[in-house]
């Protein structure tokens, strides 16, 4: 294997890492804030990509598309907070888990029943159509070099909403003591919601951003929402950081796994049958760096250690 | 001098800049109740949990029936009979009195796995289950649910279920919290007579039970064992005075 | 007798009277219906143990559901085609078979069960779930990407396998074989729950420090107990794949394993029936709903929601009450 086609697979991990990074920091940030494990978080990312379509086949515009996804996804976000959520925090995991999947169901059908059940297509913006050539004579999609951007944008600005600003401030707090920051005069309903709702529009980002390289349908946001549990678990729940080393770690073995295993097998077998189950295994890579990292971290790589 | 049941030497434990524990060696004697006495925060529930193997010392060391346990985990010390209370009740609230009973005979029988026989009607389990819940006097409650008894009772339970272990060596986290003067007064004398079976580490605020019951007393501030001694001695040392009793004395 | 145990009996009697009813009303398709309810609540009963006595909130019960239908799937298949599953170092040969196919399945999703909660059990609450779940994908993606054994198409398997003294085709004497396995698998669970092993579980559920401060490991009791529900319905899922003649990765799904969940939930967690109660309801549902509304889902969605924010103890709760001691 050529070093640039390498290169482009490093890249291409990186890109699926940053978003995975989307996903993976709201869900952590809502459970270290609130102690709720969402799973329809993967709902939110559908939403994201739906409103990011539909306003993309009416306006044209990639930009609007952009926000229609970020507010449809807060929204929904902050209305599924108000309507649901918020009586399960209380609640044991088990309730959890069994209320958001019911939210999942009823995400998935309604969409199915709005939109139908044919696959939308979002078009990538005219700007970032073509390919950039990167030192070192590599061609790259402008497109997807502009995730890797957005991605450590967002990662950026999360550093800073959390170190720089009066509302990470409340949201740390809010992780290691509920009863202080109500006594300090904050509204902690309202900053559940907020934190909520900021969670579900980097989810709806995601879901759009993604959904114009991939096809935007009904069950989109499952798959992603295992792959960010798995990016939760091998960077340790409630860490931001944790979040993004999981993602990058999580994005590269996935695309390289599935490059360079099938190149593995073939040292051993026929180019046919390695293909074969060089792709089988590459599907299980992730998995096992999982595993690996369980057994010698078991709250991850940046957890609380118990 | 009989050889120490159960000996602490120099267990240390810090939690960041916090010195919980600091080089703490005490030792328990068959027959006694050594009392650990200390205000809040001196770092009493660390000491236990160490003893008991729920948390592991930064340095130092724990034996038990002269065999260094340090790495050992819980389960492991209470099968060689090392009998806790917790000090805030942790039964299975869904269950029975009298199950709650059969579990402490079901682990100290070793022998978990069984899936077809009734634990109920195992006549081992239950003799020895019932034995120690009519020793406490809950024998008239056993098919009660344990979420129905009061506080009291809870306290009781609790060290039914340290009974049933027929242990070696108790570790009693203040089992007379939250205990009436009556409650309290009954548990006194309840384990006055417990020392003949196994020697007592009992942690206590209680100050007129601790008094009553101990051979010894040891009192710990910041982390620190600052005397150990007899009731007289530790009632005359000015430094527990200064440090701890000041008021009361 | 209390009320649940009245509740047990009528759920009991209507799965005996399903196929009498369906010969009289000459509705055929309903045993197929009972059928189906019937590995489901299998499945679910399996999933109750881990669930219910252990507070195993496990999101991959699919992996043993599809472990199952798989061994059912590839040794069947081998069987249909006369070609050896293995010939090196010995000769392991296909089987139409159910026993065997049972004792295979049973055997495979156990240590799967096995290596999986090695794994999980290091650690708990919300991390288990999302492990479990994640698991759950990776053997989906396996099955998907692995093109030895259909890949995304699945396996079909053109005649029922067989049962020494029975016709497994008609479809109300592989109902009772599925029925009779609902009931030892049931009778397992009402052991279980009063044995030793159940007691010690049920108190690591509640208060594992307890359970160690007499002497036991909870997490080895938690392990035991994912093993025996991992077998179960690994079970179930050979079942399933003998009814449909077909195994596919969509039972090693995710949504597999939540409706699985939904199961237990729906008709009770730790109620002996519930899972029947549940199991049994879901069928119901989907099949009349499903012909009034192609987005039955949406129904079933906020009918979850419902059991889980006002109703709890799910249907066997509802009617009968709290749940008794032992």
């Amino acid at each position: 294997m050529s070093p640039i086609l390498l290169a482009e697979q490093v890249l291409n991990g990186l890109q699926s890492g940053v978003m995975l990074f989307l996903m993976a920091a709201g869900l952590t940030l809502i459970f270290g804030v609130m102690g709720l494990i969402n799973l329809a978080h993967g709902s939110l990312y559908m939403v994201g990509a739906f409103a990011a379509a539909a306003v993309a086949g009416l306006t044209g515009s990639f930009l609007l598309a952009l926000v229609a996804a970020l507010a449809a996804a807060a929204a929904a976000g902050a209305l599924v907070e108000l309507l649901v959520i918020r009586r399960l925090y209380a609640k044991d995991h088990l309730d959890q888990v069994l209320a958001t999947f019911a939210l999942i169901l009823i995400f998935s059908e309604g969409t199915r029943w709005l939109f139908g059940s044919f696959p939308l297509y979002l078009d990538i913006p005219e700007a970032l159509s073509g390919t950039v050539t990167l030192p070192g004579g590599i061609a790259y999609p402008a497109y997807r070099l502009a995730l890797i951007g957005v991605g450590i944008a967002v990662a950026l600005g999360l550093w800073w909403l959390n170190a720089r600003t009066r509302l990470g401030i409340r949201i740390r707090a809010g992780e290691n003591d509920r009863e202080m920051i109500a006594a300090l005069g904050v509204d902690i309903s309202k900053l559940y919601t907020l934190v909520f709702a900021l969670g579900a529009a980097l989810a709806g980002l995601a879901g759009a951003l993604v959904g114009a390289i991939q096809s935007v349908q009904v069950g989109m946001g499952e798959p992603v929402l295992i792959l960010a549990f798995v990016v939760i678990v091998i960077g340790g729940i409630g860490s931001i950081k944790g979040a993004l080393i999981g993602a990058l770690l999580v994005g590269l073995t996935d695309t390289l796994g599935g490059v360079l295993l099938p190149e593995l097998f073939k040292l051993f077998t026929d180019p046919a049958s390695a293909a074969a189950s060089g792709s089988a295994f590459a599907s299980m890579a992730i998995y096992i760096l999982m595993a690996a990292v369980l057994i010698w971290r078991p709250t991850g790589l940046f957890g609380a250690r118990a | 001098m009989a050889e120490p049941v159960l000996a602490t030497h120099g267990l240390s434990k810090a939690f960041g800049a916090l010195q919980a524990s600091d080089g703490i060696s005490i030792d328990l004697r068959p027959g006694e109740i050594h009392a650990i006495i200390g205000p809040n925060g001196a770092g009493k529930s660390t000491l236990i949990a160490q003893i008991c193997g729920a948390l592991a010392p930064d340095a130092g060391r724990v034996e038990f029936l002269g065999r260094d346990v340090t790495r050992e985990s819980t389960e492991a010390r209470a099968a060689r009979g090392l009998a806790r209370t917790f000090q805030t009740s942790a039964l299975a609230m869904e269950d029975t009195v009298l199950q709650n009973a059969l579990l402490g005979a079901l682990g100290a029988s070793g022998r978990p796995w069984r899936f077809f026989a009734r634990a109920d009607r195992d006549a081992s389990l239950r003799a020895r289950a019932e034995a120690a819940l009519e020793a406490v006097g809950l024998a008239d409650l056993a098919e009660l649910r344990t979420a129905e008894l009061s506080h009291g009772q809870r306290r009781q339970l609790e060290v039914a279920v340290a009974l049933t272990l027929a242990p070696k060596a108790f570790v009693m986290d203040e089992p007379m919290a939250g205990l009436g003067q009556e409650g309290s007064k009954r548990l006194t004398g309840f384990l006055d007579g417990l020392r003949a079976q196994a020697p007592i580490l009992l942690v206590e605020h209680d100050m007129d039970a601790v008094f009553a019951l101990a051979d010894r007393i040891s009192v710990l501030v910041y982390g620190k064992v600052i005397a150990t001694g007899s009731v007289e001695e530790i009632r005359r040392d000015p430094q527990v005075r200064d440090a701890y009793l000041g008021e009361e004395a | 007798m209390s009320r649940e145990s009245w509740l047990n009996t009528a759920l009991l009697l209507a799965l005996v009277a399903v196929p009498g009813w369906a010969l009289w009303a000459d509705e055929p398709f309903t045993i197929t219906l009972a059928t189906r309810a019937v590995i489901f609540a299998l499945a679910a009963v399996g999933l109750n143990i881990a669930l219910g006595m252990g507070g195993l909130v496990s999101l991959g019960h699919a992996v043993f559901f599809g472990i199952g239908g798989y061994a059912m799937g590839i040794l069947a298949s081998h069987a249909q085609t006369y070609t050896a599953l293995m010939e090196w170092p010995f000769v392991i040969e296909g089987t139409k078979s159910m026993p065997v196919i049972w004792l295979v399945a049973v055997a495979a999703s156990s240590c799967a069960a096995l290596v999986i909660g090695l794994l999980s059990l290091r650690t708990s609450g919300v991390y288990f779930i999302m492990i479990t779940l994640a698991f759950g994908q990776m053997m989906y993606f396996f099955a998907i990407s692995w093109p030895a054994y259909g890949g995304e198409d699945g396996l079909s398997i053109y005649v029922r396998n067989g049962f020494p003294g029975l016709n497994t085709l008609v479809p109300i004497q592989f109902y009772g074989i599925c029925l009779v396995w609902l009931c030892i698998a049931l009778l397992l669970y009402a052991r279980l729950m009063r044995s030793p092993f159940g007691l010690a579980l049920n108190a690591a559920r509640q208060v594992p420090a307890r359970v160690r401060a007499v002497g036991l490991d909870p997490r080895r009791l938690q392990l035991v107990a994912l093993v025996i529900s991992g077998g179960i319905t690994g079970l179930a899922g050979a079942l399933f794949a003998d009814l449909n003649r077909f195994v596919s990765p969509s039972m090693l799904s995710w949504q597999m394993s939540g409706e699985i969940m939904v199961f237990v939930i729906i008709g009770g967690v730790a109620r002996l029936f519930g899972p029947v109660a549940g199991a049994g309801f879901y069928v119901l549902l989907e099949h009349l709903l499903g012909g009034v509304s192609e987005f039955w889902q949406i129904f079933l969605g906020l009918f979850l929601l419902a059991v889980v924010l006002f109703g709890k103890g799910g249907l066997v709760g509802m009617i009968a009450g709290r749940r008794g001691n032992g």
